[in-house]
């Protein structure tokens, strides 16, 4: 059940990546949909599932990217690997360790990522610093509410529940 | 750890770390080693996600019309409910009517370029934008079943937008002219100078190989010199945003696009290849 979830969670970030890309192509705060979801099912499911995650919808994203085949997912797979070891050596479950993986695992994806292009010679990337940070920053919120969101759900549905019993 | 399962996912974690690193790099090699025409794989996977990507846009455009008309009908339950519903109505219909001129529009535009130019063209689609926010591209619904092909030129009535580089049966992979990877030889209108623009990732272009003695100024116009064998010569790129000198040369000359690349909905694909100048080699 929880693997058919990271594939629907996979498959609509991709979606939402691609459909809604274009009407932010020429904007510089991006944000990576698909490291959001590889981050969450580090924190929530381990490593193991993080890295194949990672692993495969950095393929996809690359397919569907005019890029080397294997560089995003090469970067996800690390990404997803680290996140979740991190994540199961210390408790991340308050708002700020959340949000400093978010960051952390923005930062070292990109680093994996610009730095494989720029070790192989396929790429440069003259000033990242300011695009990286932007993106950052939007991954952490949109996977902050991502959490509270997922987080809230049960809770929510248990409530009605309970209403609706008490109605009746 | 005592007590743990052999088999438990956790101790395999570090082994499939590696083994998935070594895939990685192992696929990521066998490409950079062999950059010439598109992998296999890329096209396989791009042709199954494109058509995944094709019903997304469908749904979307459903759930939209969907929408519209559930918040048109929660409003004409205020009154008069005859009345309102006429009145949502004829608003949904001018809304569609405004959709199908302005789509007209486009069209028609699209359609007086094509008449217009001397090389063939197909129109196609916008379907999907990029899936990494590292590389500008789009999908269009267009491909190989088209007659479309690898570095085939794709235009806008605005200008340039960039060229194909995969194209599966149903769809074609287009990149940008503002991606990192993207460049086009240009020559400048007014005083005949020639470059090379590349793209930065943003949403700007940078001119390079430009003579010191070049004349260029701020406002002029650049469009494509064809040299590079993709795009066709004299069709628009932008215009010259700012100059820089660098002593005798020039340090940095940004260009801005003619083409809004965040609003493109329908493009022309180029089916013939231009012809090189200088080019005697068949």
């Amino acid at each position: 059940m929880r693997t058919v979830g990271v594939l629907v969670a996979v498959a609509l970030a991709i979606a939402l990546q691609t459909f809604f890309s274009r009407l932010v192509v020429n904007g510089t705060a991006a944000v990576d949909l698909v490291l959001v979801v590889v981050v969450y099912v580090a924190l929530s499911a381990g490593p193991g599932a993080a890295m194949v995650t990672g692993s495969l919808a950095g393929l996809v994203q690359d397919a569907l990217s005019s890029g080397v085949i294997g560089m995003g997912a090469l970067a996800k797979s690390t990404v997803g690997f680290f996140a979740g070891v991190f994540g199961q050596q210390f408790i991340v479950t308050a708002s700020l360790p959340r949000v400093v993986m978010f960051l952390a695992a923005t930062l070292v994806h990109a680093g994996v990522f610009m730095g494989l292009y720029a070790l192989l010679g396929l790429r440069t990337f003259p000033t990242p610093w300011m695009g990286v940070a932007g993106q950052a920053v939007g991954n952490a919120v949109i996977g902050m509410v991502a959490f509270t969101i997922i987080e809230a759900l049960p809770g929510v549905v248990e409530r009605r529940r309970a209403a609706r019993r008490t109605r009746h | 750890m005592p007590g743990m399962p052999l088999l438990d996912i956790r101790q395999r974690t570090g082994y499939l770390f590696v083994a998935l690193t070594i895939g990685h790099v192992i696929l990521i090699s066998a490409q950079v080693t062999t950059q010439r025409g598109v992998p296999l794989l890329e096209t396989a996977t791009f042709g199954v996600v494109a058509e995944v990507q094709r019903g997304v846009a469908a749904l979307a455009g459903g759930l939209s019309g969907a929408w519209d008309g559930y918040v048109a009908l929660q409003d004409t339950r205020a009154e008069n409910v005859a009345l309102r519903e006429e009145v949502a109505q004829l608003q949904v219909e001018l809304q569609e009517e405004r959709a199908v001129a302005g789509q007209s529009r486009q069209l028609q535009e699209l359609l007086d370029l094509q008449t217009r130019v001397s090389v063939t063209t197909t129109g196609a689609s916008v379907i999907a934008g990029g899936a990494s926010p590292d590389f500008r591209t789009i999908t269009i619904d267009k491909g190989a079943g088209a007659a479309i092909g690898q570095d085939m030129a794709v235009i806008s009535p605005s200008g340039v937008v960039g060229r194909v580089v995969t194209a599966a049966p149903r769809a074609s992979k287009v990149q940008l002219l503002i991606d990192r990877n993207a460049a086009a030889g240009v020559i400048i209108e007014r005083s005949r100078a020639q470059g090379v623009v590349v793209g930065s990732g943003g949403d700007l272009l940078a001119m390079e190989y430009v003579a010191g003695s070049a004349d260029l100024r701020e406002g002029d116009l650049v469009v494509t010199s064809g040299i590079d064998g993709i795009y066709p010569k004299g069709f628009l790129i932008g215009r010259i945003e700012s100059v820089t000198r660098n002593g005798q040369d020039y340090g940095s000359i940004v260009v801005r696009p003619s083409v809004d690349f965040s609003s493109l909905e329908s493009v022309l694909v180029v089916l013939t290849r231009p012809v090189v100048p200088g080019d005697d080699s068949e």
